[in-house]
């Protein structure tokens, strides 16, 4: 396809997804389509939603997004399931959750695996929602698996983050509350008719009074049946406050900034990265600096600063 | 005292074979042990706890005391497919050669309730089975077959209410009292979630309606057998032997409970509760899966709920030949595949069994080739000694240990499944779809490596021309069916009636039916055979249903 | 450049059986290809935006009804209706050897019928992905 940008703006759904693709695979015009488009972007709201695995994150974003569209807003959503350190391989089962969404013409659902540590996801992530709000999407949920620090940094990139989790996890609130509760503007209980429904939220609760610090945005914890439809209002709702709140208090300027700042760090390290793969690592070059930085010929900090010296050329 | 000596005689051997073993390696995927002797299994003083009499608890050696001694079993051969009226053909031609009871195959539309003229049903209609759309269908389909003589099996389960009131309705008709109707009714939609994909509701009111019926026949179909508790599609998903009777067992056990909480009591339904089991091909391995079933299915029965009457505690099982066992390649394999399955499960006492015929991984079987499928039945009763005496493989130590096994598997699955909550709850969760796809793609990786021989697939294969003479669903069936539709839905006469539907009454049992299910505590029975009774389609009553209910959203977890 | 080959493993129509299309979908992720799968009773009309928004290398049905005279000819309209010129489209299932010729002349790459191993598929796939 020619003119994926121009394309992309003016609605064409293929041209979406193939600008996504190029972003994923590092495409050589991704570049150029991400410049196209980026003076578009900057509109839709970005709502992070991340949880342990079985939390049911994708009936709930189905029916969340079944929400905002009742309520006039497209939709687009990024789900992201973990790539196999084994074969490279994904099986990206989020969709199944979401087919009756897939024929809405307000809707876009894009999978995505992690792909490992390499590829940079977390701006792979970025931009794709960039391309989405480009393309002109109201709300972006981004999904993922609230597991491993690169893909809470992904969903740092919203604009409010939902941390979704269910009963009966036993120790795992322990082991991931951590990582979770200084991300989470709002904490959902779902399968909340489950035994243990009321524990959790007095563990939570506990847990973020214990957090110290007075914030002007305590994170209500909220109840919801997904796959019965019971609670799907009142997290839209809040949604709705997170999102007045943070505007009124100046905090969604700080968090975009923030974001902008970040993401264009993300950016150079991916390049940087991206250029030592292309320049050391895939031409055998690295071999041979590590022969010679094992036989002491010379030393990696010496390799270092002249890498960084050509690269600067 | 002799039992140090066979343990002697048996060190002995090991070591003999062990030398011979480490020149000539063992094939893989064997069980645990190459030859099994009296200290594998347990002594005459368990007995009669373990094993007993046929018709004794707890039934490992059968459930009746005369087994085929008295009565072989019942040659119910599965078909169905096209029109009511081809199918009701294929019935009368079953008959006439010795098949002595009916098995209803119904289309993909009919089996998720969407009538022949819905968008989805687009491309299905009568292709796995008979596409019935109305009462007018049925009545087609048993034309000519007297009700009050045969019993009939219908694969059929989230709208198993609404074909057995059809059934009723075709039954009243002729003159036959529902109270007189022989038959069963699949109604099992725990494997629906779990294997087969035939759901429409979810567990909640699929679980209402299954006890709406087990009430309703207790009462006034009290011959019909009102569920078939079915391992087949577990195993045909690709579970072990193991994992098929205890996922199936905890399915009943899902069963139980609800009728009790409906406030049932025990042994006034327990008894018409009836189990479907596959027969594979490891025969020895599947007639000890059917003693430990019987065996397992007594003791939850006994223990478990207290249930009181002998028949409660039985596992009454019709069976299969697995289908996921034919393969495309050398069709004719498939006849020695089948007779095998049928052997075992012979030896394993079934009650009922269903022979797949050997073109069935092609396409729909042929008539010539069904009936090749069953007189390998009729051979294996007739012929071969193995209907001769009952329970004829017990005592052996090899599978009187292998029952053991599979009962003690069983029981740790079914003891899992317990801790998860019980089956509506394992498979919301997914645990029982992902044991049954691990297995799976673990058979799969061991036929492509070569670790399971398939034969014709894996080893011994030629080149082959394409097979001939398949059957071939004509596409203008599905136009059929539609237009017929059309013409019952406008208030003209179809098939058999006399004269159209009143659509006026239509409406007024639909909108009834609606009503009653938003009352939880109504039984649905009664309105969806009054809806049946007016010509409202299998679509109309099951749109109503969906209205309220909902639909069930499948846990996919690979 | 980090491409993957995405494929989608559809089942159309209202056949429940998908033990096949788990098997293949688990041996090409396996295989180190990303694997979106869509459930049971997918329309064509589902199967080909999903496809579309995915943008698929592969799009891999399963049917064991016998609905595949209909349903894959559609599948192949319209996803090719969606601009995806490329998209190799491949079938599996209990399909007769008779229907395999109209199938592939309606578009259908590939049939694999029931015994064929993964690995087939898979490199299947790999040969013939653009």
């Amino acid at each position: 396809m020619e003119n994926i940008a121009e394309e992309v703006l003016k609605g064409n759904r293929f041209a979406l997804s193939k600008a996504i693709t190029a972003i994923e695979n590092e495409y050589d015009n991704a570049t150029e389509i991400m410049q196209k488009l980026y003076p578009h972007t900057g509109h839709a709201y970005v709502l992070g939603v991340t949880g342990p695995p079985g939390a049911g994150k994708s009936t709930l974003t189905d029916k969340l997004a079944k929400e905002y569209r009742k309520r006039g807003k497209t939709v687009g959503i990024i789900a992201i399931d973990p790539t196999s350190p084994f074969s490279g391989g994904a099986i990206l089962g989020d969709r199944i959750r979401m087919n009756e969404l897939t024929l809405d013409p307000g809707v876009f659902i894009r999978s995505m695996g992690t792909r490992g540590s390499l590829g940079g996801l977390s701006h792979k992530t970025a931009d794709a929602v960039k391309a989405m709000d480009a393309f002109g999407v109201d709300v972006i949920f981004v999904e993922t698996v609230g597991v491993g620090q690169s893909e809470v940094d992904i969903v740092k990139a919203a604009d409010t983050t939902m941390v979704v989790l269910i009963p009966g996890m036993g120790d795992d609130i322990q082991a991931i509350k951590a990582g979770i509760l200084e991300i989470g503007d709002i904490f959902t209980i779902n399968k909340a008719d489950h035994d243990g429904a009321d524990k959790l939220a007095t563990e939570l609760n506990m847990m973020l009074d214990l957090d110290g610090e007075t914030k002007d945005w305590r994170p209500p914890i909220l109840k919801a049946i997904a796959n019965q439809n019971i609670g799907i209002k009142e997290v839209v709702d809040t949604f709705h406050k997170h999102h007045d709140h943070i505007e009124g208090n100046g905090q969604l300027t700080v968090r975009r900034t923030e974001r902008a700042k970040n993401e264009m760090l993300d950016l150079l390290d991916a390049r940087i990265g991206a250029y030592v793969r292309h320049n050391i690592v895939d031409n055998g070059k690295l071999d041979e600096y590590v022969q010679d930085i094992k036989a002491r010929k010379t030393d990696p900090y010496t390799v270092v600063n002249s890498v960084l010296q050509d690269m600067l050329k | 005292m002799s039992n140090e000596k066979i343990q002697a005689e048996l060190e002995k051997y090991e070591a003999t074979v062990a030398k011979a073993i480490a020149k000539f390696p063992e094939r893989p995927n064997l069980p645990e042990k190459r030859l099994y002797t009296p200290l594998d299994v347990k002594g005459p003083e368990a007995y009669v706890d373990e094993l007993s009499f046929p018709g004794e608890y707890p039934f490992t050696r059968g459930v009746q005391p005369t087994m085929y001694r008295g009565r072989l079993w019942t040659m119910r051969m599965y078909a169905g497919f096209s029109t009511a009226k081809a199918s009701n053909e294929r019935y009368r031609y079953l008959i006439a050669n010795g098949g002595t009871g009916l098995s209803c195959a119904f289309d993909l539309p009919t089996q998720i309730g969407y009538d022949s003229d819905d968008p989805i049903s687009e491309g299905e209609v009568g292709k796995v089975g008979v596409a019935i759309d109305s009462l007018a269908d049925m009545e087609v389909l048993f034309d000519q077959i007297d009700l009050g003589k045969v019993s009939t099996s219908m694969t059929i389960n989230a709208p198993a209410s609404v074909l057995l009131a059809m059934y009723i309705a075709v039954g009243e008709e002729q003159g036959v009292p529902a109270s007189e109707l022989k038959g069963t009714i699949q109604n099992d939609i725990l494997k629906e979630y779990a294997a087969r994909g035939t759901y429409i509701f979810p567990p909640k009111p699929s679980m209402r309606l299954i006890t709406n019926i087990f009430q309703y026949c207790s009462q006034n179909v009290p011959k019909w057998n009102t569920i078939s508790i079915s391992g087949y599609h577990i195993r045909e998903a690709g579970s072990t032997a193991s994992q098929e009777i205890a996922f199936t067992i905890s399915d009943g056990i899902a069963y139980v409970n609800a009728a009790i909480k409906a406030g049932m009591d025990v042994d006034a339904f327990a008894g018409r509760l009836s189990f479907f089991w596959n027969a594979h091909n490891n025969v020895l391995e599947e007639v000890a899966k059917f003693r430990a079933s019987r065996r397992v299915w007594a003791k939850v029965m006994k223990e478990r709920f207290h249930a009181q009457k002998a028949k409660s505690m039985m596992l009454r099982v019709h069976t299969q030949t697995a289908g996921s066992m034919l393969t495309a390649q050398q069709p004719n394999n498939n006849i020695i595949r089948v007779a095998l399955q049928t052997a075992a499960a012979v030896m394993g006492g079934t009650q009922s069994l269903h022979t797949n015929s050997r073109d069935e991984a092609l396409a729909l079987p042929t008539q010539e080739s069904v009936t090749i499928a069953l007189r390998t039945q009729q051979i294996v009763a007739y012929e071969s000694g193995l209907a001769d005496v009952i329970d004829p493989l017990a005592g052996s130590y090899y599978v009187e240990a292998m029952t053991d096994r599979i009962e003690k598997e069983a029981w740790e699955y079914i003891n899992k499944i317990d801790e998860l909550g019980g089956a509506v709850e394992a498979i919301e969760k997914g645990y029982i779809q992902k044991e049954i796809q691990d297995s799976a793609y673990k058979w799969q990786m061991d036929v492509e490596s070569g670790a399971r021989t398939i034969v014709g697939v894996n080893k011994f294969t030629i080149e082959e021309e394409p097979p001939k003479g398949l059957l071939k669903v004509d596409a203008s069936v599905g136009v059929e069916q539609c237009k017929k539709l059309a013409d019952l839905k406008a208030g003209k006469p179809i098939n058999k009636m006399t004269k159209g539907r009143d659509n006026a009454a239509v409406k007024a049992a639909l909108d009834e039916l609606e009503a009653a299910c938003k009352d939880e505590n109504e039984n649905l029975m009664p309105h969806i055979l009054k809806a049946v009774k007016t010509y409202a389609t299998l679509g109309e009553i099951c749109n109503v249903m969906r209205g309220v209910f909902g639909l069930y959203e499948a846990h996919v977890s690979l | 450049m980090d491409k993957r080959i995405k494929v989608l493993v559809a089942k159309p129509g209202l056949d429940g059986h998908d033990r096949g299309a788990k098997v293949v979908a688990r041996a090409l992720r396996d295989a180190g290809f990303e694997v979106v799968y869509t459930g049971l009773r997918q329309t064509p009309e589902q199967i080909a935006e999903a496809a579309m928004q995915e943008d698929v290398d592969v799009v891999a049905m399963s049917l064991l009804s016998g609905a595949h005279p209909h349903l894959f000819p559609k599948v192949v309209e319209l996803v090719r209706g969606k601009g995806m010129k490329d998209a190799l489209i491949i079938g599996g299932g209990v399909i007769p050897e008779t229907d395999i010729p109209a199938l592939k002349e309606a578009g259908v790459s590939e049939v694999f019928t029931p015994g064929t191993p993964t690995t087939k598929v898979v490199d299947y796939i790999k040969a013939n992905v653009k």
